[in-house]
């Protein structure tokens, strides 16, 4: 298991190393202008002048391995300086990564970011899991009545329609119809007594039921697959054969075994909480991740952009080690060579 | 084929084994079966017959403006009413939906060809197997959305003034979501090939000099054509979800040129006004998508023998 891990961590790092360099070369050898966006009234020395320390008088593999020192190098100590309070080396002085439209430090804007995604997202995830896995077992269970039948529908109508309309329906409903919720997410807004709670708890309601219903959509009918596969093997009915209950043969023996596709499945689907929450965000003005990364597109703040883009590339080749990880942990048929 | 001179009477079981059937015929048979399936069939055929002779039918410019009538409700003279700039809603929608569909079907075969061939010679060829899956490994590890926007965000004046704004356009997203969503039918399509190779009749081309390109053509792809056809329907699917989603976040059609996902887009800030704007063009991806995904599920139950036996 351990030479397994070591192996596939090794073989992740050239696969960051490629996403990186396509990351890097596509934002850098596009034909766009950073100072494009600048009055035209600026002469064109100044322009030049600008050019040059954005750091952009360099030759391209020059430019490139300092971005890795400064993603893989400077910015991870700074962390963990400011994580434990500790200097190590000369702090001051060290290249930062920095967007080009607000000059402060990607990592810093990514730090501000993070814990709306986390909150809004991370919490429709969870709920989506809470609401599939039931589901998929009462569906798989009773096969073919009429919970199972409505079921299918239901999930195969939530993951056709996308969020970006789901969403909209549902501000239009809530929002404007009926005025129950807002529909707008205030991230200024402070939890400090029980009507701020409510007021937080109504804000939240429908950015994260939207995704959640969406994500239970493709879970749900996994988790039921993944139930009957397991329903009709010769273990189930031993089980049932030596007198256990039904309570016990479901959730001790078919739900243990069904659960280790789908808890792969999850681990796989985690960083899509951070790249897939980019249209529910813009829907609802969550000022998340999602929000930064489409502000710096559309400002075309290439640091930015580079540096978001390649840590949604890092979550998911990590996330794609976990769950290889977790189904040889689960599942002890598995044996990795 | 099915054109026997004795059709057998419907329910005769023994003698319906007796008429010969093609393995088409029989898939035909079982997707009939599907009532979802059918149902999807259906409900696309109307929306793709609807985009396609709709602008005949209701022959009103989706871009005249008429300044009057402004964000009005259902009338007879517009079915969906008009926008804030006194546009047809209606006539917008259709205009959008061929644009769609078209970005949906040639984003599609961009990928199923793509895919295609990455499968096969992955498969196929063993010393192609390693390069090309770690290939694929590597687009799938991309994170996709976030790329798209970017691309487009790049690209997009320099294709616009190269083949100008519609075509250019039109391109570049076609390129983009095809060539970010191969990947799936190229795994499944070397799983397929890996199992084929090593079969007798494959063998038997071998053995009588058949050259390597007509065993692919001729042996090989008829035998991997129905993960390829339904990869083909999730496909269309997934490119016209991408394709609004990445006009919805503003980065997609431009507004003179709008798809179902631009109208979404545009109509979101009058959504107090004239709810329709978002509920008309927002109900046209999801039915078609809806239904595509339907079609999609019974081709691949009708496809599989081991289901289709019953």
């Amino acid at each position: 298991m351990i030479r397994f891990i070591i192996r596939r961590l090794l073989f992740a790092i050239p696969t960051l190393i490629a996403i990186s360099f396509i990351v890097f070369a596509l934002l850098d050898l596009a034909p766009n202008d950073p100072t494009g966006q600048l009055p035209l009234t600026i002469p064109p020395e100044v322009r030049a002048q600008i050019r040059e320390s954005l750091g952009l008088g360099q030759p391209f593999h020059v430019r490139y391995l300092k971005w890795m020192e400064q993603f893989f190098i400077n910015e991870p100590l700074n962390v963990v300086e400011q994580a434990f309070g500790v200097e190590i080396g000369d702090s001051s002085e060290r290249l930062r990564v920095r967007s080009w439209a607000t000059r402060s430090p990607v990592v810093d804007l990514i730090v501000e970011r993070m814990p709306q995604t986390l909150w809004v997202v991370g919490l429709s995830y969870v709920v989506g899991i809470l609401i599939a896995i039931p589901i998929g077992i009462v569906s798989a269970y009773r096969q073919y009545s009429w919970f199972d039948q409505v079921g299918t529908f239901v999930s195969m109508v939530g993951f056709s329609v996308p969020t970006f309309f789901t969403g909209l329906l549902a501000i239009l409903i809530f929002s404007v119809m009926l005025q129950w919720l807002p529909s707008i997410y205030d991230t200024t807004h402070e939890v400090t007594d029980l009507a701020s709670l409510w007021m937080q708890i109504k804000q939240l309601v429908m950015p994260v039921m939207v995704l959640a219903l969406f994500n239970a959509a493709q879970l749900s009918r996994f988790m039921r697959s993944a139930m009957l596969d397991n329903l009709n093997l010769d273990y189930v009915r031993t089980a049932r054969a030596k007198g256990s209950t039904e309570r016990a043969v479901l959730f001790i023996h078919v739900l243990r075994n069904s659960m280790i596709p789908v808890v792969t499945l999850i681990a796989l689907g985690i960083p899509t909480i951070f790249s897939g929450a980019i249209i529910t965000e813009q829907i609802f003005r969550v000022n998340g991740l999602g929000q930064l990364l489409i502000i710096a597109i559309q400002g075309a703040d290439i640091p930015l952009v580079q540096t978001l883009t390649f840590l949604f590339a890092i979550l998911i080749v990590g996330f794609n080690l976990v769950a290889d990880v977790l189904y040889g942990i689960l599942d002890p048929r598995i044996r990795y060579q | 084929m099915t054109t026997t001179p004795v059709s057998p009477p419907a329910g005769n079981g023994l003698r319906e084994a007796h008429v010969h059937r093609s393995q088409w015929t029989d898939v035909w048979l079982a997707f009939r079966n599907h009532t979802g399936a059918v149902a999807g069939m259906v409900v696309f055929s109307i929306v793709a017959l609807a985009v396609l002779a709709g602008p005949w039918l209701h022959d009103v410019d989706p871009q005249y403006l008429d300044i009057r009538v402004k964000n009005q409700g259902p009338s007879l003279a517009h079915p969906m009413g008009t926008d804030n700039l006194g546009r047809d809603m209606f006539a917008q929608v259709l205009a959008g939906g061929r644009i769609s569909l078209a970005v949906g079907v040639t984003a599609m075969l961009l990928s199923l060809v793509v895919g295609t061939v990455v499968g096969v010679l992955a498969g196929y060829y063993h010393r192609l197997d390693g390069p090309l899956m770690r290939t694929t490994d590597l687009f799938l590890a991309l994170p996709l959305l976030p790329l798209l926007l970017v691309i487009i965000m790049l690209f997009r004046d320099t294709l616009r003034t190269a083949f100008g704004p519609e075509t250019g356009i039109f391109l570049l997203i076609v390129f983009v979501i095809g060539i970010t969503s191969w990947m799936q039918t190229a795994r499944i399509v070397r799983g397929d090939v890996l199992a084929i190779k090593e079969r007798e009749f494959v063998t038997a081309a071998h053995s009588t000099g058949t050259r390597e390109r007509r065993i692919i053509t001729r042996h090989v792809l008829p035998n991997v054509l129905s993960p390829i056809l339904v990869s083909a329907t999730l496909g269309i699917a997934n490119a016209i979800i991408t394709e609004s989603a990445l006009s919805f976040l503003g980065l997609g059609f431009p507004p003179d040129f709008p798809t179902w996902g631009r109208l979404l887009f545009d109509g979101v800030n009058f959504m107090t006004i004239t709810p329709a704007r978002v509920i008309w063009p927002g109900l046209a991806i999801s039915l078609t998508v809806l239904s595509v995904n339907y079609i999609g599920d019974g081709l691949r139950d009708a496809l599989d023998p081991r289901l289709r036996g019953a």
